[in-house]
C-alpha cells in the first residue's frame, strides 16, 4: 500500500485546519500559504491512493494482512431547505471531527464524510487517502434551481469544503412546483446529475449510503428531490437511499404544498429504502423548549455553549433572531447521531446497513420516528449531570421528537436506541427493562429492540441517544396530508400549473393519492392488531 | 497439540482478545502451591496449545480473525499489541468495509462464498504453523449477520476440508430483550446449519454472564468488556492444561479429548451434542458431565454429589456420564478452581424461547423480504425451524 512519506510535508497542517468556535476560517487560504513551505511530493505516489479498486484491495488486505478501511456516505442536498440543513450538517461534521481528531490525521472516521485533497494538483488526481489533512472536500452534491443558497454557502465560511464540480443550480427556481421539479429539471439536468452522482461514487473506496436532504412541499427539493431517488436506484442500486424529509405543517405558506408532498410520497413509497419525517413545528417546539430554559433565570440553569443540539456557533442569543439556523441544527445532529456508531468504535457497533435490516419489518413501512436527547448541557458543575435514565424517559417524550406524533398510544413495529458516550450494556438494558411496560409492541415484535454502543459523544456532552421507531404513530400525519390534498384536488384549485407541464396527467394524482392511501391502510391493518392479546402460534409438531 | 482459534465478526473478535489474554495471564501468573517443573511443563503446553513463536520471543496467537467492517478488527488488533504481553499474527486477519447488516442471509450468502478463498487460505497457513493439530475453536455470535452467517459458512467449509480434526464452536446467546430484532431468525438458521457440520456447540448466555456480574460480582455499571472477561476466565478454566488420567507431568494432549458423541440408544436420532457451560449445577437431565479442577485439594475433594443418578437420564450409568480432570496446577490467582462442562437440558428453555419468537415472527412474514433478497428462502426457515424442533424434544425426553 502506499502511504504519503511524514517527511514530504514539511510544514504540518497543524490543529487550525478546524474552526474555534466562533471562529470563520478558510481552509483555502490558510493552506496556500503554507505552500511554499512545503517540499514537494512525489504525486505520482499520491494519486493512485485515490482510485482503489474495491475488490483488489479487499483482496490485498486478505494476502497482507492490511487495515481496511470504512465506507464512505454521500449526501446529496436538494432545494432551499435541503441546502440549509445539509450546510448546517457539514459545519456540525467539521466541529465533531476535529474535537476526536486532534492530531489532524485524516483518518477512517473522517473520510466516511470528507475527501482529502491535495488542493495543488489540477484535476481529479489530488485525492490523498493517508497522512496528514490537507484539505477536506465534503463528500456532497449541492442541487438547487435557484441560486440564492447555494451562493450563499459558496461565499460562506464553507466554501472550501465543497468542491465546485459538485454543484447544479439554475436560475429560475421549480415555482413550489413538484412537476416542474421532478419533470421539467429532472429530464433538462438527468445527465448532469448522473455525472456528478457518478463523480461522487469514484471518489468512494466504498459507497455504502446515500443521505438526500430535502422538504416534501416545495418545487425543486420535492420534485427533483425525489426524481433523484428514482436515478439513485437505478445507477445505484446497491447503495443505502436514506431520505430526510421536512413535512409541511398545516399552516405551511405554500398553498400547493399537499399537491407536492402527495406526489413526492409517492416516489418515496417506491424508490427509498428509509425515511426520516421531519416536521418544523416540531423543531420550533424543541427551540422553544430551550429558550425556556435559557431565559428563565433560574439558579445552575446556565447552559454550556458548544452543548445545544440547536447552535453550532456556540452563542444561543443569535437562533433567536434566525430560528431556521437553530432548527436546522437540530436535524443536523440527528444525521451525525445516525451515522456516529458507523464512524466511530464502540463495543456494540451499528452499521448504516443495520438500520434497515432491523427497522423495516416489511419493504413499504419504512418511516422512521426520531427523537434526540439531550437538548442541551448545563455548565454549572453544581448541578449534578442529568441521570443518564432521564436520558432514556426523555427519548419517549414527546417534546423530543423531530416529528409530531405520538408513538407511547400507537404500535411499535420495531425500535432502535442509539447510545453515544460513556453508557454502557447494563445501562441499556436496565432502561429498556424499565421503558418497556408503557410501550405497546406488536405481537410478532414483542422484544423488537435494535441497541448500539458508540465510544464518542457528541461535542459538549458526555452522553447522548437517538432513538428511531418505527411506529404506526406516523399514520395520522399521512392521513391529514391526504385530507389536505383531497380537499384542494376536488376543487381542482391550481391544478392547471401541474398539467400543463409535459407528462403530467390527472393520474399522476391519482395513483399517488391511492399509493399514500395503501400505505394508510397496512398502518390501520397494523394498528386493529393492538388490542388483541397477544398469543403463541401454534409449532411445528415434530416426531422424536 | 495446537488449537487454531478462528475469531468471527465483533462479538468474536472481542471475546477472542480476551481469551487469549486470560490464558496468557494464567500462564504466566506465579504460582506458590505448584513446583517450578511442574509450572514449566504447564506453561509450555499452554503456549503450545494456543501461541507460536516469534523471533524476538514475543508469542503469537494461534488465530484468525474475520471480520467484514474494520472497526473492531483493528482495535482488537492494537490491543494486543500494546499489551506487549502477546500479539496477533500481521497477516491473520480479514475484513471487509461493508458489514453484514445484521442479515444471516448476506453474511453465508454472499460474503460466504465471495470470501471463501481468502478465509480458507488464512486458516490453512495457521495450520501448517502447528506441529499437530488438535482442532478448531470458532467464536462466533448468533444474534449478528457476520459471526452467525458467515460463521456457520465457515465451519460448513471447515467440516468439508478437516473432517478429522474437532470443531468445537463458541456461541454467544443474545440477551432476551434484544440487541438485535432479528436476532431470533439469525440464531435459528445458525443453529440449525452448525448442527450439520460442527462437532460441539458451546453456549455462554449473556444474561447468564450479565447475572453473574451484577450478583456474583457486584460490578454496578456492566461494559461488554466486563462480560466477556468473565467469559473469558470460564474458557480459560476449562481449555487450559490439565493432567492425564496417569498423573504424570504429562499434560493432557488433547484438552477436547472427551467423547463429546453420545449416540442414545434410539434409533433413527442423529448424534448431536450440545453443551453448555456454567458454575452451578441445576438439576436438568444431563448426558454428560465434565468436572475440570484445579488447584489446592483437587485429589481430596469429594464428588459424590455429581454421581448422582438422579442428575443424569435413565439410559445412562453415571460412571459413563461423568468425567473429571484434576490439575494441582491452580489457574490464575485463584487457590482453588472448579469448572464445569454440562450437555443437559439446560438450554432446553433459552432454545424454546427463541424458536417460539422467531416462529411468530416468521408467521407474519416479517423482514423475510430481508433474507430472501440474497437467496434464504422460505423452505430454508421451514428446515432450520423442524431441525430446531427435533432437538428440543429429543432433550425434552431425556
Amino acid at each position: 500500500m502506499v502511504t504519503v512519506r511524514r517527511s514530504a510535508l514539511a510544514q504540518p497542517c497543524d490543529g487550525k485546519l478546524f474552526p474555534e468556535p466562533g471562529e470563520v476560517l478558510s481552509y483555502g487560504s490558510d493552506l496556500r500559504q503554507r505552500r511554499d513551505l512545503r517540499s514537494p511530493r512525489p504525486l505520482g505516489e499520491l494519486r493512485s491512493c485515490a482510485r482503489g479498486i474495491q475488490r483488489r484491495r479487499g483482496f490485498l488486505s486478505a494476502l497482507s494482512g492490511q487495515r481496511c478501511s470504512m465506507t464512505q456516505s454521500v449526501i446529496v442536498q436538494v432545494g432551499q431547505c435541503g441546502n440549509q440543513i445539509g450546510c448546517c450538517f457539514w459545519d456540525l461534521a467539521l466541529r465533531e471531527h476535529a474535537a476526536v481528531n486532534q492530531k489532524g490525521i485524516y483518518d477512517e472516521a473522517i473520510s466516511s464524510f470528507f475527501r482529502n485533497v491535495d488542493t495543488r494538483v489540477v484535476g481529479d488526481g489530488g485525492s490523498i487517502s493517508k497522512g496528514k489533512i490537507c484539505s477536506l472536500k465534503a463528500r456532497a452534491v449541492l442541487i438547487d434551481m435557484e441560486e440564492g443558497v447555494v451562493n450563499e454557502i459558496l461565499q460562506g465560511p464553507l466554501r472550501d469544503v465543497f468542491d465546485s464540480k459538485q454543484l447544479i443550480t439554475d436560475i429560475s427556481g421549480s415555482g413550489n412546483n413538484w412537476a416542474v421539479g421532478h419533470k421539467v429539471f429532472g429530464s433538462r439536468y438527468q445527465e448532469e446529475i448522473l455525472e456528478k452522482l457518478r463523480k461522487s461514487a469514484e471518489h468512494c473506496d466504498c459507497l455504502q449510503c446515500f443521505f438526500v436532504i430535502h422538504s416534501m412541499g416545495g418545487g425543486t427539493g420535492s420534485g427533483l428531490g425525489t426524481y433523484l431517488l428514482k436515478v439513485l436506484e437505478d445507477e445505484f442500486p446497491e447503495v443505502y437511499r436514506f431520505v430526510t424529509s421536512v413535512y409541511p405543517s398545516g399552516e405551511d405558506d405554500v398553498i400547493t404544498s399537499p399537491y407536492n408532498s402527495i406526489l413526492a410520497m409517492k416516489e418515496l413509497n417506491e424508490h427509498a429504502d428509509c425515511v426520516l419525517p421531519i416536521d418544523n413545528q416540531s423543531l420550533f417546539d424543541i427551540i422553544s423548549k430551550i429558550d425556556l430554559v435559557v431565559n428563565s433565570g433560574k439558579l445552575g440553569t446556565t447552559i454550556k455553549p458548544k452543548s445545544l443540539v440547536t447552535s453550532s456557533a456556540g452563542t444561543f442569543k443569535k437562533w433567536q433572531e434566525k430560528p431556521f439556523d437553530a432548527m436546522n441544527n437540530i436535524v443536523a445532529n440527528l444525521l451525525l447521531s445516525l451515522t456516529s456508531s458507523a464512524r466511530f468504535e464502540g463495543s456494540l457497533n451499528m452499521d448504516l446497513n443495520e438500520i434497515s435490516m432491523n427497522l423495516v419489518p416489511f419493504p413499504q413501512l419504512h418511516y422512521l420516528v426520531s427523537s434526540l436527547t439531550p437538548l442541551y448541557t448545563l455548565a454549572d458543575v453544581n448541578v449534578p449531570p442529568r441521570r443518564l435514565d432521564q436520558m432514556f424517559s426523555d427519548a419517549f417524550s414527546k417534546d423530543h421528537q423531530l416529528i409530531r406524533a405520538d408513538p407511547k398510544h400507537s404500535l411499535y413495529l420495531a425500535c432502535a436506541l442509539m447510545v453515544r458516550g460513556n453508557v454502557q450494556i447494563s445501562d441499556l438494558r436496565r432502561n429498556i427493562e424499565r421503558l418497556k411496560p408503557s410501550l405497546r409492541f406488536v405481537s410478532w415484535n414483542q422484544e423488537g429492540w435494535k441497541t448500539s454502543l458508540c465510544s464518542v459523544p457528541p461535542v459538549g456532552h458526555s452522553h447522548s441517544l437517538l432513538a428511531l421507531a418505527n411506529n404506526t404513530c406516523v399514520k395520522p400525519t399521512f392521513v391529514e396530508l391526504r385530507e389536505r390534498f383531497l380537499r384542494l384536488y376536488k376543487k381542482k384549485a391550481h391544478l392547471h400549473h401541474y398539467l400543463q407541464i409535459e407528462g403530467m396527467e390527472e393520474s399522476c394524482f391519482t395513483e399517488a393519492e391511492s399509493s399514500l392511501s395503501a400505505l394508510i391502510r397496512e398502518y390501520n391493518q397494523l394498528d386493529a392488531t393492538k388490542s388483541r392479546p397477544v398469543e403463541d402460534l401454534p409449532r411445528l409438531s415434530v416426531a422424536v | 497439540m495446537s488449537i487454531v482459534t478462528v475469531q468471527l465478526g465483533q462479538c468474536g473478535n472481542q471475546i477472542g482478545f480476551e481469551v487469549f489474554d486470560a490464558l496468557f495471564i494464567d500462564s504466566h501468573c506465579p504460582q506458590r502451591l505448584s513446583s517450578k517443573r511442574e509450572n514449566e511443563a504447564y506453561q509450555a503446553s499452554c503456549k503450545e496449545r494456543f501461541f507460536s513463536e516469534e523471533e524476538n520471543g514475543v508469542p503469537i496467537a494461534r488465530a484468525v480473525l474475520v471480520d467484514m467492517e474494520p472497526k473492531v478488527i483493528n482495535q482488537t488488533l492494537s490491543k494486543a499489541a500494546q499489551s506487549g504481553r502477546w500479539k496477533y499474527g500481521q497477516h491473520s486477519s480479514f475484513c471487509q468495509k461493508q458489514g453484514s447488516g445484521n442479515n444471516w442471509a448476506y453474511g453465508y450468502s454472499v460474503h460466504g462464498p465471495r470470501h471463501e478463498e481468502s478465509i480458507r487460505n488464512l486458516i490453512q497457513k495457521e495450520v501448517e504453523k502447528c506441529d499437530s493439530l488438535s482442532g478448531f475453536f470458532i467464536i462466533m455470535s448468533m444474534a449478528g449477520g457476520t459471526g452467525s452467517g458467515l460463521g456457520a459458512f465457515v465451519t460448513q467449509n471447515l467440516q468439508d476440508q478437516y473432517s478429522n480434526s474437532l470443531k468445537m464452536n463458541q456461541i454467544i446467546w443474545p440477551y432476551g430483550t434484544g440487541e438485535v430484532i432479528v436476532q431470533n431468525y439469525n440464531s435459528i438458521l445458525t443453529l440449525s446449519h452448525l448442527y450439520r457440520s460442527s462437532d460441539a456447540l458451546l453456549v455462554h448466555e449473556n444474561d447468564a454472564v450479565h447475572k453473574i456480574c451484577a450478583k456474583l460480582m457486584n460490578i454496578k455499571q456492566i461494559s461488554f468488556s466486563d462480560i466477556n472477561q468473565v467469559l473469558a476466565h470460564q474458557l480459560g478454566s476449562v481449555f487450559q492444561p490439565t493432567y492425564s488420567a496417569e498423573g504424570s507431568f504429562h499434560y493432557r494432549r488433547n484438552p477436547l479429548g472427551i467423547d463429546w458423541q453420545i449416540r442414545p440408544p434410539l434409533p433413527g436420532l442423529p448424534s448431536l451434542s450440545k453443551m453448555s457451560l456454567n458454575k452451578e449445577l441445576h438439576f436438568n437431565t444431563s448426558i454428560a458431565n465434565l468436572l475440570i479442577l484445579r488447584g489446592k485439594d483437587v485429589h481430596s475433594a469429594d464428588l459424590e454429589g455429581f454421581k448422582d443418578p438422579a442428575l443424569y437420564t435413565s439410559w445412562l450409568e453415571p460412571v459413563n456420564a461423568f468425567n473429571v480432570w484434576r490439575t494441582q496446577r491452580a489457574f490464575s490467582k485463584y487457590e482453588k478452581s472448579a469448572a464445569l462442562v454440562s450437555n443437559s437440558q439446560f438450554l432446553v428453555k433459552p432454545l424454546d424461547m427463541i424458536v417460539g419468537k422467531a416462529w411468530n415472527m416468521f408467521a407474519s412474514k416479517a423482514y423475510v423480504h430481508q433474507y430472501t433478497k440474497f437467496g434464504i428462502e422460505e423452505e430454508d426457515f421451514l428446515d432450520s425451524f423442524a431441525l430446531l424442533e427435533q432437538v428440543v424434544a429429543s432433550y425434552c425426553t431425556l
